[in-house]
């Protein structure tokens, strides 16, 4: 059901923006896959939350915007960096707290940041990261600079104060900000249907005076026409879009082992199941080949390309050092203020 | 050429102005800040710099950190000190902390302003003094200016910093007049000021603290008592090192604080006092703090629980008194 039409230049995109498109797809399935594989084998420490069944979406918006645009997210953080074009091993690294990671150790799985891609940084605190996008829109505005914001967040966050407020001023000021919701149903183990007035996060728009758009999630062209839309938009100054593309994640909230076992059931197979028979990354691959983009022989070869990458990434990961116990005391300011001797 | 003397509050806009002349990346957000009400801002010369924010406070902070992450240096006014807890989110888990997360990549040079409203019948949702909460944050700098001058170098220096800066400023300082010279000058942070030389007893004072310190040490000069009178100036970084050398002169220490007693900044700096200078000191440091207790709206009330230079001269006695261990 791409919205796009026939003709996929109409739509700005390249054969090679296309093939981007898939290796980013299939780079956030792997690294996820990856992740959850050092996880389990007691090698990645801390919480971490997968994309995997949402990597259309991610990838969509992200091709919608250029490097040089920003970007915020949130706990479900591996996708939007490597969707904006990070490079894997630095976020590998991350994960595993060395000290090549992206945010050298300090941030590790949830708070994921590549300012040299426009990547702001995800958050643990479900919301945050909206008002900061309008903070960014506000200042490419006030710099006169053609940049936006675009701002990842689920459909948990929308039922968070910093939503409504983030949008308000958005609105009010007409900033290039586009307001992204991922929503894929559940606010860590609730349905949507115990928590939420509406069905639809889009037509919360309608509060602000802005445009509420609804997109299928699993189809990365979708996202990207109506991403690349709320984009044409915000450049001109005509300020911020709200887009809520219907999507599912594979696994739990976050990686729980054995414990998910234990608690309630809150979703049935055949939900999953359902979803799955839409894969994204199945979905896009199928469009590629019938538009004869690519072969199924080029498929292959990206997808070996890509997992190769993804190998070199926990291997660069697993052979980084851990950080010296001193850069523990480091990057809290610009302007450091020393600490008490007998803490050091 | 005779000294220019200005409020407190007008040297508060005169930094911020003075500042968003010098750098085009400095802009100013607050609500009703274009009305003027919160200070002199110059909306014909600024324009969209000077921005009315709706009522808002977790999206105003998190605006101010979003546009700080990316090349802007905005000042925030929160108009009163308590709203910022409606903000507390974004200055703590993001503007506090992005730097660090992030691993160096992010700078936040942000100020926010905030004021105090003790002493004027507002009642306890305005006239909180919270400084010790945020001094419990790492990541952020805080300055409480008492005097026109310190309100303009401060704040000047606030605005220059590429790490977010708190500022509390006490309203019941806003009227004060004092010498301020009309060239830019910063003070750094983390510079006390001895206000007054002394050498039987040490004052350390913040904020509205500072003046009720001074009218005690006034009147205990004339008992024969010689106080010293230390300003922080700045809550973080806190300039141990003229506290210490002043203590070690005094050997006595009262700590004015107009914010509550438990956990307050009286109390972190008496505990860093007695770590380093235990040997030093011949009584016991005494804290002058609000009690635990909210500030009450009935002007008697509020009286009574508030800071007053009586409070501090018993303090000074009881530190003077001979000790157990002493006589």
């Amino acid at each position: 059901m791409a919205v796009i039409g026939d003709n996929l230049q109409a739509a700005g995109l390249t054969p090679d923006d296309l093939r981007e498109m898939l290796r980013r797809m299939m780079r956030i399935r792997y690294f996820d896959e990856a992740g959850v594989e050092l996880l389990e084998k007691g090698q990645l420490p801390g919480p971490m939350h997968t994309s995997i069944g949402q990597e259309a979406e991610v990838v969509g918006a992200c091709m919608a915007l250029r490097t040089d645009d920003y970007m915020t997210g949130n706990h479900r953080s591996h996708g939007h960096p490597i969707g904006k074009g990070a490079k894997t091993r630095p976020l590998m690294a991350e994960l595993l707290g060395k000290a090549t990671g992206v945010c050298r150790g300090k941030g590790g799985s949830m708070h994921l940041a590549d300012f040299s891609v426009g990547s702001l940084g995800e958050s643990g605190i479900v919301g945050a990261g909206m008002p900061i996008a309008v903070g960014a829109g506000l200042s490419a505005k006030l710099r006169g600079s053609d940049q936006v914001c675009l701002s990842f967040f689920g459909d948990g966050a929308a039922n968070t104060g910093p939503f409504h407020e983030a949008h308000n001023m958005a609105a009010t000021w007409k900033l290039p900000v586009i307001f992204f919701c991922e929503n894929n149903g559940y606010a860590v183990r609730s349905p949507m249907s115990d928590t939420t007035s509406v069905t639809d996060i889009a037509v919360r728009a309608v509060s602000y005076g802005i445009p509420g758009v609804i997109v299928d999630g699993q189809d990365a062209l979708a996202v990207y026409e109506a991403v690349a839309q709320a984009v044409a938009r915000a450049r001109a100054g005509e300020g911020p879009t709200l887009i809520e593309a219907k999507t599912y994640r594979y696994r739990d909230h976050s990686e729980m082992g054995a414990v998910a076992a234990q608690l309630v059931p809150y979703r049935t197979d055949e939900e999953i199941e359902a979803w799955q028979s839409r894969d994204p990354i199945t979905l896009f691959k199928a469009t590629l080949l019938e538009r004869e983009v690519m072969t199924e022989a080029g498929i292959s070869e990206l997808e070996a390309e890509v997992k190769a990458e993804i190998d070199d990434a926990v291997q660069f990961a697993n052979e980084s050092p851990f950080p010296d116990l001193a850069t523990a005391y480091e990057d809290l300011y610009v302007e450091p203020i020393p600490f008490h001797k007998e803490v050091r | 050429m005779a000294e220019r003397k200005i409020t407190y509050y007008a040297a508060i806009a005169e930094a911020v102005t003075a500042e968003m002349r010098r750098d085009p990346s400095i802009f100013i957000m607050g609500q009703d800040i274009r009305s003027k009400i919160y200070g002199d801002f110059n909306t014909d010369e600024f324009g969209d710099r000077v921005r009315n924010l709706p009522i808002s406070e977790a999206a105003n902070a998190g605006a101010a950190v979003g546009a700080a992450l990316t090349g802007m240096r905005p000042v925030i006014d929160f108009s009163m000190a308590p709203f910022l807890y409606s903000g507390m989110d974004q200055i703590v888990n993001q503007a506090a902390k992005a730097r660090y997360l992030f691993g160096g990549q992010a700078k936040v040079p942000l100020v926010i302003r905030s004021t105090l409203f003790y002493g004027a019948s507002q009642a306890a949702h305005h006239t909180d003094r919270p400084w010790p909460m945020f001094m419990n944050v790492p990541g952020l700098k805080i300055i409480a200016p008492s005097t026109p001058y310190d309100a303009k170098g401060l704040l000047t220096a606030a605005i220059r910093c590429d790490d977010p800066v708190l500022c509390f400023e006490d309203s019941s300082l806003w009227g004060t007049r004092g010498v301020v010279p009309e060239e830019q000058y910063a003070i750094p942070l983390g510079v006390a000021d001895i206000k007054r030389a002394g050498d039987q007893v040490t004052i350390v004072a913040i904020s509205g603290g500072v003046r009720t310190a001074m009218t005690a040490a006034q009147t205990l000069d004339k008992e024969g008592i010689s106080v010293e009178v230390i300003d922080v100036r700045s809550l973080v970084p806190l300039d141990y090192a003229t506290i210490f050398e002043s203590v070690h002169k005094t050997r006595r220490l009262v700590i004015v604080d107009p914010a509550v007693r438990t956990c307050s900044a009286a109390s972190e700096i008496a505990a860093t006092v007695n770590e380093a200078c235990f040997g030093r000191l011949d009584a016991p440091v005494q804290r002058v703090n609000v009690a635990d207790i909210h500030i009450p709206f009935s002007p008697q009330l509020e009286k009574h629980v508030l800071l007053k230079p009586a409070d501090v001269i018993e303090a000074v006695k009881r530190v003077l008194a001979p000790t157990p261990q002493s006589a």
